[in-house]
């Protein structure tokens, strides 16, 4: 258009919008998602089949795998929670639209499993394909946004992991998902399963214990003691960019040294493999992001607090536990994040030298070729970390409160 | 009463503070006045040992400041900074409660100093004492701020430019409410400023520092007859001098008898604020009321012109 273009042109978008017109707006996150709900409703598969375990699959659509009318009902609810994601539409009902589409979609496809088993086969395996996730992945991002748009209060956000973790539960206890091949392969591993995830949780919690321990003092040392930041910080930085593979392989010579050269020391579980390497490279990890944590959080106490604190009379130790560590809180809580969300992930790789861990599973499945038992692995890792980032959030947030971040009321 | 004896802070062996010796009177309002790097806050933060001196000694009330460790010393002095200082994660109650919780006073005792001292302030407790410092307004931290430093009854309160986060309105009035405090307590204030008009308006005596050395300490009317030095008199500015001179005195000792048509000015008004109405309503005397609101007489432009001269 030209700069003598008609005026009417140039002012149709200040005229108020109609009421029809308002609805009929699109949302752009919404347009991406309602796209990525097409290609996997329609254009991906949303389950396979296998004759057994290792061998190649044969894909089936969304019809070919459910029967009619669960093919009906799963494709007219994507349908309608995608219309909702692509226009603008009240929070409220998005979020019942993308929790809506997860539920029908979590049981459709257990039917798939059962639909897509011949009667009496306990070799054939059906498991979710890429139009499942990706389905998954559209409604999860609505979901996400929605949760993100509701601005909900920390406890409560606490809660909706709580109901999420108690429908995904119920789901499992029911049955719905016994004849999808990850379950099968659960089934076969029940035991370990869940003392691979004791180990787990043990190895992630208890080197984020050992972390905080260490961690702590020494960062309120490097604050106070200008000389040690550098050096340490920088040494713990060193050990960060170690490979998480080649620090747990470096450390198999120094500690089988150690348990054959040390009396008592095999006896309390020193040894180059297994454990304690895993426990003392996620240790290692663990320190840099706890100690520069607490550095942070120390040098952000504000400074005048600091100086009416000593003017007041206040001894070292006072102004510590009384001023500085309160009001350092929030940041290192982040640290104690940051580092049980990565040794959560880091347990993983922990299997290779004998840890334990779901990484077992994960390495066994690659070592078979068998992707669910890759899968037996790593969702619960996800889960756990995913858990995890949530609830710290949330803890972090209600820390931040009454502190010196807190938003003005 | 605190007696600083030949004190020097050297930094690398420059010094910050010069062999500085004065005598703060008890009971009184000190002010140190100097331009940023002067030593000014160094010289205040010796006397509760913040920094601690490389020579000279600091005797309160005839003790050496040395003899007790330094937090049991600081104590027992009150301490306002700059931009209050309040301790965010506590609420105003806790953070006035700050020193009087460090003594070990009894709950009670401290619920109660905490009220009185809201009151003194004119901050209602119950509407006050549970807030956080960031819900408050400039001038109410720094309300509380004083109020933190006063709570355990010290009788020394160091202030390092107590009202230098403040806006003008609401500093002139923090400010005359400190002097209301200082005469009803009788409290020993040191008092750090950049600002001689503060100085000149609060100080009973002015200590005028530069680069580190004591230029002059003598009473705001002297510093302003007979400054010691040229950066004295550059401080006090000489547009202004004979004004700030004439506000250091009330109207009484100057009213004469006779009478005078307009307003009237009370007789606790500064000789300086009878000027400026005289010259603004373009009168040549204005009469005078007391405390009663009776008129005890006039004071003429004459008189106050004369007034406004250089003293010998």
């Amino acid at each position: 258009m030209t700069e003598r273009g008609p005026p009417a042109m140039e002012f149709r978008p200040l005229r108020p919008i109609s009421r029809e017109m308002a609805v009929f707006r699109l949302d752009k996150l919404g347009a991406i998602i309602a796209v990525i709900a097409a290609c996997g409703a329609l254009m991906a598969p949303f389950a396979t089949f296998r004759a057994n375990r290792i061998v190649a699959g044969e894909a089936r659509s969304v019809v070919a795998a459910l029967p009619p009318w669960a093919a009906a009902l799963l494709l007219a609810v994507v349908a309608a929670a995608a219309v909702i994601a692509l226009f603008r539409s009240p929070v409220l009902i998005r979020l019942s639209a993308s929790l809506g589409a997860l539920v029908v979609l979590a049981l459709a496809v257990g039917v798939a499993g059962r639909y897509l088993t011949p009667a009496g086969n306990s070799y054939a395996r059906i498991s979710p394909a890429s139009g499942f996730w990706l389905l998954v992945f559209a409604f999860a991002l609505l979901a996400a946004d929605c949760f993100t748009r509701l601005r909900m209060p920390p406890l409560m956000r606490i809660g909706a992991l709580v109901l999420a973790a108690v429908a995904i539960a119920l789901v499992l206890a029911s049955g719905t998902w016994n004849s999808l091949s990850i379950m099968k392969e659960y089934a076969s591993r029940a035991d370990t399963f869940w003392l691979l995830g004791a180990q787990h949780l043990t190895l992630a919690f208890g080197s984020l214990a050992a972390a905080v321990i260490v961690g702590i003092p020494l960062g309120i040392t490097c604050h106070r003691t200008t000389a040690l930041r550098g050096p340490v910080l920088n040494s713990l930085n060193i050990i960060q960019t170690i490979p998480s593979i080649a620090l747990f392989g470096i450390l198999i010579a120094p500690l089988g040294w150690i348990a054959i050269n040390v009396p008592g020391a095999a006896a309390i579980g020193v040894s180059g493999i297994g454990t304690p390497p895993a426990f003392v490279a996620l240790f290692g990890y663990s320190l840099l992001p706890m100690v520069a944590n607490t550095v942070l959080g120390l040098e952000g106490v504000p400074a005048a607090a600091n100086d009416a604190a000593r003017g007041m009379g206040m001894t070292d130790r006072q102004r510590l536990i009384g001023v500085e560590f309160p009001l350092a809180f929030p940041v290192i809580l982040t640290g104690v994040r940051i580092v049980l969300v990565q040794n959560i992930g880091l347990t993983t790789v922990a299997a290779l030298i004998g840890g334990g861990g779901f990484g077992v599973f994960v390495f066994q499945g690659i070592g078979q070729t068998a992707m669910d038992l890759v899968m037996l692995g790593a969702l619960p890792t996800v889960a756990l970390a995913f858990a995890a980032s949530i609830v710290l959030d949330a803890i972090v947030e209600i820390s931040t409160k009454g502190s010196a971040q807190r938003p003005a009321t | 009463m605190i007696e600083i004896d030949a004190i020097t802070k050297r930094y690398d062996g420059r010094p910050v503070v010069n062999d500085v010796s004065l005598v703060v009177e008890p009971h009184a309002l000190t002010v140190i006045v100097g331009t940023s790097g002067s030593g000014k806050t160094t010289l205040l933060r010796m006397i509760n040992r913040l920094v601690e001196p490389s020579a000279g000694t600091i005797r309160i009330d005839g003790k050496d400041n040395q003899s007790l460790p330094p937090h049991v010393l600081r104590r027992g002095i009150g301490y306002v900074i700059q931009g209050h200082g309040l301790f965010p994660h506590r609420t105003v109650g806790q953070n006035i409660a700050t020193v009087p919780m460090l003594c070990g006073w009894d709950r009670t005792r401290i619920a109660r100093r905490v009220d009185e001292l809201l009151t003194l302030f004119q901050l209602d407790p119950a509407q006050f004492r549970d807030r956080y410092p960031d819900q408050l307004s400039g001038g109410q931290k720094q309300r509380v701020g004083v109020a933190r430093a006063l709570a355990a009854k010290p009788n020394i309160l160091l202030m390092d430019e107590p009202f230098g986060a403040l806006d003008p309105v609401i500093r002139g009035k923090a400010q005359m409410d400190l002097v209301a405090i200082q005469k009803q307590f009788g409290t020993t204030i040191v008092l750090v400023t950049h600002d001689m008009e503060e100085a000149i308006q609060l100080g009973d005596r002015i200590a005028v520092m530069d680069d580190g050395n004591l230029l002059q300490y003598a009473a705001p009317a002297e510093i302003l007859a007979s400054p010691a030095t040229e950066f004295v008199e550059t401080l006090i500015g000489t547009g202004d001098r004979p004004f700030r001179y004439l506000s250091l005195s009330a109207l009484d000792g100057i009213v004469e008898a006779g009478m005078a048509d307009g307003e009237p000015l009370p007789v606790t008004a500064s000789r300086r604020d009878a000027l400026a109405e005289l010259l603004w309503s373009g009168r040549t005397a204005l009469p005078v009321t007391g405390t009663d609101g009776t008129v005890l007489g006039r004071v003429t432009r004459e008189t106050l012109l004369r007034l406004a001269e250089r003293p010998v």
